[in-house]
């Protein structure tokens, strides 16, 4: 079984190749380049290091969101799209719950969180080796999302590059129960994506056609609309 | 066309998702095209956020859909076109996108497209070109004369120095109440006008360029003189006044640029060219100078692949290809791929 993971959610953009659950190829770029320059030319290059066509690919994983609007869709787009024409199965995973499986090992809860930026982030608690969720993804605010951790009376560990923007606010909060995991366990890697996907069922030929990113957040402009409606 | 080819075109760089299969460069074999009009009806105009998820849900239904109306497999084409540029960026990467997976994964060759030479091309799935050829492209984006000397030369003598002709058709739509988008509804206003309001017409001396915001502002003013002396305008009359000033300038400065640079074809493209209004005032007007007009129709005026595709056709026999590095271009340039 070979599998061929993406994952393009926020400034980080890693791509592995796996064949029947070891790595044959993983990349893991943490630089501010445009993932739509550089995701497809680093699928064709790892393909090319393990001497392979897209055809000999039997599955795709992409991390399906929440992250950067413009990121998720990139890689949506580019592994449904390869799914669709490859006829080949497609499953999405957690962005959030890709990074928090870099702690699968860890006993405890572990919670991953990007940045939504005005004290909102998008945020996963997961526990144990399959990562299962505590609390499922969803946006909210920082001192939401830190108080409700508060109530689990647990120790957390916290993953993701933007783990550092909130560390005060998260100390305050949970103080001696909040953990930090190490820089190297921050950034998304698409073996683990690709780990987490195996545990899925795969979609049907008409759900990868109509696989969308999970954005976990209205568009403004539709949110106000909504508004608007129950006003009236 | 000297060479056969078949090429599968890709169009996301505003609202429509579009994909389409031309053989030769002239030939519609396929042409698809979701219109996320319902949706951006809403908001009353297009939300590029809106815009973006729509396509992400459709690209790969439109494209399977342009390949089956074709009856073809993907081994059967020759290459993939899609729209570069300009655009609604974050709209761009998801045809790019798309189209950079497809073309990978089926070792084809890739171009990128520019959506005006897009609209331009339009034409050559409806006649051959006559060159040298000028070409009046009015859309929600964009207002340009551009000049053809042979397939693949694009000079660009004259464009908007503010808002587009659709812009500023969909701007006053608003300040009339009209649903988005207005275009049609100002059109159709106006022909049951017999009398328009006489607003300014911009002529910017001697240039080719244009401009509408002026005019945008004067409607504005117009409506509210007439509120602030408690009178009521009368649609139909600021609807004919308004396109009267439009159609004037944008026929004017197109029959002298036909006569200066003594071309022997003039084609209207993009949206606002379904415009009966523009249509009937360029059709009379080069009927009486004896220059060829033609005008693509309404569903080659405004955005589909099918044009891409055309475009794409002369680009793949001048041997212009992209990679696998392709980014959207929001801002993208009309260039030149013809050798001189």
């Amino acid at each position: 079984m070979i599998w061929l993971g993406i994952d393009t959610s926020n400034t980080p953009l890693s791509v592995a190749i796996t064949k029947n659950g070891q790595t044959l190829v993983e990349i893991v770029q943490n630089v501010k380049l445009t993932h739509s320059v550089t995701a497809m030319p680093v699928i064709e290059e790892l393909l090319a290091k393990v001497n392979m066509k897209p055809n000999d690919i039997d599955a795709i994983a992409v991390s399906e969101g929440p992250g950067s609007y413009t990121g998720i869709r990139i890689g949506v787009t580019i592994a449904k799209t390869l799914a669709w024409t490859l006829n080949k199965p497609l499953v999405g995973v957690s962005s959030l719950k890709v990074i928090a499986s870099n702690a699968n090992l860890f006993n405890g809860l572990v919670c991953s969180l990007f940045d939504a930026r005005r004290q909102n982030v998008y945020a996963g608690v997961y526990r144990g080796i399959h990562m299962e969720p505590v609390i499922e993804d969803h946006h909210c605010t920082i001192v939401d999302l830190l108080t409700n951790l508060k109530e689990l009376k647990e120790p957390v560990l916290f993953v993701g590059q933007d783990v550092t923007i909130f560390e005060e606010v998260i100390k305050e909060h949970l103080g001696e129960k909040a953990l930090f995991a190490p820089k190297t366990l921050q950034l998304p890697r698409a073996t683990k994506l690709i780990e987490l996907a195996a545990e899925k069922p795969f979609q049907s030929m008409d759900e990868v056609q109509a696989f969308v990113p999970k954005y976990h957040r209205l568009a403004q402009a539709e949110a106000e609309w909504m508004k608007e409606q129950k006003k009236e | 066309m000297e060479n056969q080819n078949l090429i599968l075109a890709i169009e996301t760089s505003c609202d429509e998702t579009a994909a389409a299969v031309i053989r030769n460069g002239n030939e519609i074999v396929s042409n698809v095209v979701s219109s996320q009009i319902a949706s951006q009806t809403r908001f009353g105009g297009v939300v590029p956020e809106i815009a973006s998820r729509h396509h992400v849900e459709k690209i790969t239904l439109v494209i399977e859909k342009a390949l089956k109306d074709a009856n073809l497999d993907p081994e059967e084409l020759d290459a993939v076109a899609v729209t570069e540029g300009p655009g609604l960026v974050g709209a761009l990467l998801i045809g790019i996108n798309a189209a950079k997976a497809f073309a990978f994964a089926h070792g084809l060759p890739i171009i990128g497209v520019h959506h005006i030479a897009g609209h331009i091309y339009a034409n050559a799935l409806v006649q051959s070109m006559e060159f040298p050829l000028l070409a009046l492209v009015v859309s929600g984006g964009h207002t340009e004369l551009v000049l053809m000397k042979e397939h693949g030369h694009f000079e660009v003598i004259g464009e908007t120095r503010d808002d587009a002709a659709g812009e500023a058709y969909d701007k006053v739509a608003r300040v009339l109440n009209l649903p988005y988008p207005g275009g049609p509804h100002i059109d159709r206003l106006a022909h049951e006008a017999s009398e328009g309001v006489v607003f300014p017409r911009a002529w910017l001396e001697d240039s080719y360029d244009f401009s509408f915001s002026g005019l945008k502002s004067a409607v504005i003013n117009f409506k509210h003189n007439m509120e602030q002396r408690g009178e009521k305008i009368i649609p139909e009359q600021v609807a004919k006044g308004f396109q009267d000033s439009v159609v004037e300038v944008l026929t004017t400065k197109t029959v002298r640029a036909a006569k200066e640079f003594q071309v022997k074809q003039v084609i209207a493209a993009g949206g606002v060219s379904a415009n009966k209004g523009l249509r009937t005032s360029l059709e009379q007007a080069f009927a009486k100078e004896e220059i060829p007009f033609y005008v693509p129709p309404l569903n080659l005026c405004t955005d589909n692949a099918a044009m891409i595709g055309a475009a794409a056709a002369s680009m793949y026999n001048a041997s212009v290809r992209g990679n696998l590095s392709m980014n959207g271009n929001p801002g993208m340039e009309l260039k030149s791929w013809s050798k001189e």
